[in-house]
């Protein structure tokens, strides 16, 4: 019996040598980041970072971080490319509530408040000392920095960002009598249009006049504030991201607005997906489309047609939000890992160069005025001038959605619209619903 | 098979054993006190991860879901029941529960059904049998994520499959047909799985009992009704329990083909309870809903459990 | 078509061999699907009657892209040491409650039977905080933990074991055989259908699992297939690449299927005769 018994024991110690031995496998986390290989001693940064659109952009920025550590060989930043910014927020906020904090961040710039309410970002302003730092600062779009900066802080970096512009075929406008150098300008116009470039094969839609994504997978919010936006400038929220006007008129407007293209039949019934809309445009059954700028690139290699690029139809005024991810350098990691990432974000968009290709490369409006000074940007829009629609549009441009607990609010607010565009709902009713939610929600951070 | 178990044989081979040498009680209590320790020393290894990963979280998660705890909660404070009438008054939690509850309602028969069906046949000797039943079992083996991209873009309007069938056809998008695309999409999955189930019950019929039937002169169907079906009860009573759970527990497609929309009418408790949990980051109400999921699993099983001859699980 | 001793060929017999045949076919049309979308080239993919010669270009693609080659060895690494830690311990717990009688043994089945109802996939929120306190997150390791101890393997490995003759263990026994000694001369080489059937349910699982890894890992090198994926599927957010996400799902499921395509007859062979209810 003893003999069994050790036995036993013996095998229970198998196991748990087989666990340590999967453990040891895969360093400690905290660890794994700050470890450099040989005696010189390289800072290795791990950055998550999310990608919304086509065109292969996450490739772009690994080899801009490559190229980073060969300017310098001292740090190196590994992007962890983490799905879409939803997905990034969870995983970043996972790995702080993990105590695996990373230095550096690129997320949506609409988690500032979240982010802020955790008490987990580092404002840019103390690392500013110098005049050139400070240069630095101070030469991005006001518009972008609208979701950027608090409280007189700026704790994000502008880097993909956005605006939604209107893509249309103009060959569909040709072929529907319509003038290819004339897109809708206003709601009426828009509405007309689409009517006239839907077209009906034996009873079935063939090509939909207009199409905006409006699906909870998307970002059928940041479509909303197009519409209220358009009103005079009129926005979803307040500016210290605690109060909502979901249940404003001019809201309920612009959601019945959106609505009512698809009750004309000329925007598909039922939610449209982000995913597919520039599918549907490329493959010419959307003949216009709302979008975020950041496509531009992936439709114009894609598309075997003549398409036009515009601002949004106006109602009362023109506006669109603005949208993307921003750097953003997180509290509780080693000081030398934040300078290395604070030197690394100076690098990537200090330089208007750099910034001109990637804007080039992706259609991301240049978050830089300076850099649509360079040549390369220049000669670029010369050939193609739907490149500057969405820098113009920044004149009207507006902050995006964005408030406390961020991921719950946007929810509630995506499912009230995907509620409304499948008929479930009245838009009054979606949206005094949700206004109850997000207050529910809100008031805590009062 | 538990026909050619009979489980009772080795503790009445063992007995004996200790009879033969006429010990007193208290030597064969002694006896079993050894046997007892080493037993649970044998049992440590699994018993220490049984308690760490199944039982202490479903302890923790009972205590968790009596307190606040949220993005705007620094400090976790008590607050009782508040949590769970929360979810009373959680239109989406109602929407996930009663999802829940219509796939699996919908797939628990119909997936018997197929499998039954797919079993039966693919049992006889056939030509092409190997390919057949080759064609109703790959689904199981393949990852449901793989399997959500594949059937995304089945389903995609315009370019996918099913657009050829109707091209007005907006599955995905449309939140009264959404969760049926799903649910077809789940018997596709599952019903070869449990066809190995009862193609194994099929190999326990015994042959004599056709023999019979087939003098008596018995139609296809009449055997069917008679013999086959009846003999295959303990193993459909186990199917629709893994299938029943499998309803509960299947949600990585969501994350691939919904996210749960359009308009919540896809969602289901466990990704509801991963959205509440790691995007909104409430753990009272995640914890909340973790302890009505397991509770509602716990029913089902006990159900099962207590129809079920307890012979089976006893022997 | 062959036919079975004394079964005639009826109208309604090739009236249900048709209709199966047809729900067989019915049932690959989405594999079928999937590889002709994944050899497309991309430009035609969503041409669904398009022809063209397969192309590598879109399989070349993704591999560059994104690094597969490290997801599979995630996968495999963790599958493999799951398996083979669940193949000992339900082992030894098989054993226990087939053949011994001991105190406690009721209040430790049920025990065992409350995983079978509630399995740690159900558990992710209160295993990912107890993970965050191990400091787990974030680690193959901790993506396997929760899997080890397995209550329906052992219930598998109870029933298996009780088919085995008791007299061959007393035969052990007499040559004074350990406990350990006798496992593994006299049940392991009989449990062998046994073993193979629940690793093909237990590779199973666990190479198609993703809510878990999902939440649990962070790192690019530490992703599984699926959730490699999961996300490479995601980032094709513009959709047009369908031909991408096809060609990246066959790459996923290719060696399951050539595995199972070869192996099928032994697999399901194993299955039904393993003694599964």
């Amino acid at each position: 019996m003893k003999k069994t018994l050790s036995a036993i024991l013996a095998a229970a110690m198998c196991c748990t040598l087989v666990l340590a031995g999967c453990s040891q496998t895969s360093p400690a986390p905290g660890s794994g980041t700050a470890s450099g290989a040989g005696s010189d001693k390289v800072i290795e940064l791990d950055m998550y970072f999310p990608v919304s659109v086509g065109g292969g952009p996450d490739a772009i920025i690994s080899g801009l971080c490559d190229q980073f550590h060969s300017e310098y060989p001292g740090i190196k930043v590994n992007p962890v490319y983490a799905g879409t910014y939803a997905e990034t927020r969870t995983k970043v906020l996972s790995a702080i509530k993990s105590g695996d904090t990373p230095a550096i961040a690129l997320m949506f710039s609409i988690d500032l408040h979240s982010l802020l309410s955790m008490d987990v970002l580092y404002d840019y302003d103390q690392f500013c000392k110098t005049d050139e730092d400070k240069t630095w600062l101070n030469g991005f779009y006001d518009g972008f920095m609208e979701n950027s900066r608090t409280g007189g802080k700026t704790y994000g970096i502008p880097w993909q960002r956005s605006t939604i512009i209107l893509y249309y075929n103009k060959d569909a406008f040709k072929e529907a009598g319509l003038d290819p150098e004339a897109p809708p300008a206003n709601w009426q116009e828009l509405k007309d249009y689409a009517k006239k470039l839907t077209k009906t094969e034996n009873g079935t839609t063939t090509r939909y006049g207009i199409q905006i994504p409006s699906d909870k997978a998307g970002y059928a919010y940041w479509m909303l504030q197009t519409f209220c936006n358009q009103e005079n400038g009129f926005n979803l929220m307040n500016e210290d991201g605690d109060e909502v006007y979901f249940n404003d008129p001019r809201t309920i407007k612009g959601l019945e607005f959106w609505k009512s293209l698809s009750d004309d039949g000329s925007q598909p019934a039922g939610t449209s997906a982000w995913s597919t809309t520039p599918t549907d445009f490329i493959e010419q059954r959307a003949a216009m489309i709302y979008h975020t700028t950041g496509n531009l690139t992936n439709i114009r290699k894609n598309a075997k047609f003549d398409f036009g690029t515009a601002m949004l139809p106006a109602d009362e005024s023109r506006g669109s939000p603005t949208g993307g991810g921003n750097f953003y350098l997180f509290k509780g990691v080693p000081e030398e890992e934040t300078q290395a990432a604070y030197t690394f974000i100076k690098w990537m968009t200090g330089d208007p160069d750099r910034v001109a290709q990637w804007s080039i490369d992706t259609g991301y409006v240049a978050t830089r005025p300076e850099a649509y000074e360079t040549d390369l940007l220049k000669n670029y829009a010369k050939d193609f001038p739907q490149a500057l629609t969405a820098r113009d549009q920044l004149e009207y441009a507006h902050a995006e959605f964005s408030v406390y607990d961020q991921g719950n609010v946007q929810d509630i607010l995506d499912t009230a619209i995907e509620a409304v565009m499948t008929r479930q709902m009245s838009a009054a009713d979606a949206m005094a619903q949700a206004q109850d939610k997000a207050d529910g929600i809100l008031k805590q951070y009062k | 098979m538990k026909t050619l178990s009979p489980g009772t044989a080795g503790r009445a081979a063992a007995l004996p054993r200790g009879q033969q040498k006429k010990t007193p009680i208290d030597r064969e209590l002694r006896r079993k006190w050894k046997t007892t320790l080493l037993a649970w020393g044998v049992l440590l290894p699994s018993l220490l991860f049984l308690g760490t990963f199944t039982i202490y979280p479903i302890l923790s998660s009972l205590i968790k879901s009596f307190y606040k705890d949220d993005l705007a909660t620094v400090i976790p404070r008590f607050i009782g029941l508040q949590n769970y009438t929360g979810l009373l008054n959680d239109p989406i939690f109602a929407k996930s529960f009663f999802n829940n509850l219509l796939v699996a309602v919908c797939t628990v028969p119909t997936s018997i059904a197929l499998a039954v069906a797919m079993a039966v046949f693919t049992n006889k000797v056939i030509a092409g049998k190997g390919i057949v039943r080759t064609a109703f079992f790959y689904p199981t083996i393949l990852p449901m994520v793989a399997v959500a991209n594949i059937w995304l873009f089945i389903y995609t309007p315009i370019y996918g499959l099913a657009s050829y069938l109707n091209p007005a056809w907006r599955i995905l998008g449309n939140p009264d047909t959404a969760i049926w695309g799903l649910i077809v999409m789940l018997n596709w999955k599952q019903a070869g799985y449990l066809m190995i189930f009862y193609l194994s019950g099929l190999q326990g019929i015994p042959s004599e009992l056709y023999e019979a039937a087939m003098i008596d002169g018995s139609g296809p169907l009449q055997t069917f009704r008679n013999i086959t079906w009846p003999m295959l009860q303990p193993t459909t009573l186990y199917i629709t329990i893994i299938a029943l759970t499998n309803a509960y527990k299947t949600v990585d497609h969501l994350y691939i083909m919904t996210k749960g929309g359009p308009n919540n009418s896809t969602n289901m408790l466990l990704f509801y309870i991963y959205q509440v949990g790691f995007d909104f980051w409430d753990t009272g109400k995640a914890s909340a809903m973790t302890i009505v999921l397991i509770v509602l699993l716990l029913t089902a099983t006990c159900v099962y459990f207590f129809t079920q001859d307890k012979k089976t699980f006893y022997n | 078509m062959k036919k079975n001793t004394g079964v005639h060929l009826t109208p309604g017999r090739l009236f249900v061999y048709v209709l199966m045949c047809l729900l067989a076919v019915i049932y690959l049309i989405p594999l079928l699907w999937m590889v002709r979308t994944a050899f497309i080239p991309s430009g035609l993919a969503l041409q669904p009657f398009a022809f063209a010669w397969p192309t590598f270009g879109n399989l070349e693609h993704i591999l560059n892209v994104a690094p597969f080659s490290l997801y599979y060895a995630n996968t495999i690494f963790i599958v493999f040491c799951t398996l083979a830690v669940q193949f000992v311990l339900i082992t030894l717990a098989g054993y226990v409650f087939a053949r011994l009688d001991f105190f406690g043994s009721r209040v430790l089945f049920v025990l065992f039977l409350t995983q079978l109802m509630i399995s740690p996939d159900v558990l992710i929120l209160p295993n990912y905080q107890l993970m965050q306190r191990l400091n787990l997150v974030n680690t193959r390791a901790g993506v396997m933990l929760p899997f080890f101890a397995s209550a329906m393997g052992t219930f598998f490995m109870r029933q298996s074991i009780k088919t085995i003759p008791y007299e061959l263990e007393e035969a052990a026994k007499m040559d004074g055989c350990g406990l350990l000694r006798m496992l593994v001369q006299i049940y392991v080489p009989l449990l062998k259908p046994a073993y193979a059937a629940f690793g093909l349910i237990s590779v199973s699982f666990h190479w198609n699992d993703f809510l878990w890894p999902l939440v649990m890992i962070n790192s690019v090198g530490k992703r599984p297939l699926t959730l490699g994926l999961a996300i490479f599927a995601m980032s094709s957010e513009t959709g047009a690449q369908w031909s991408d996400v096809c060609a990246a799902t066959f790459l996923v499921v290719c060696p399951l299927l050539i595995l199972f395509f070869v192996f099928q007859q032994q697999f399901v062979e194993s299955f039904i005769h393993s003694g599964i209810k």
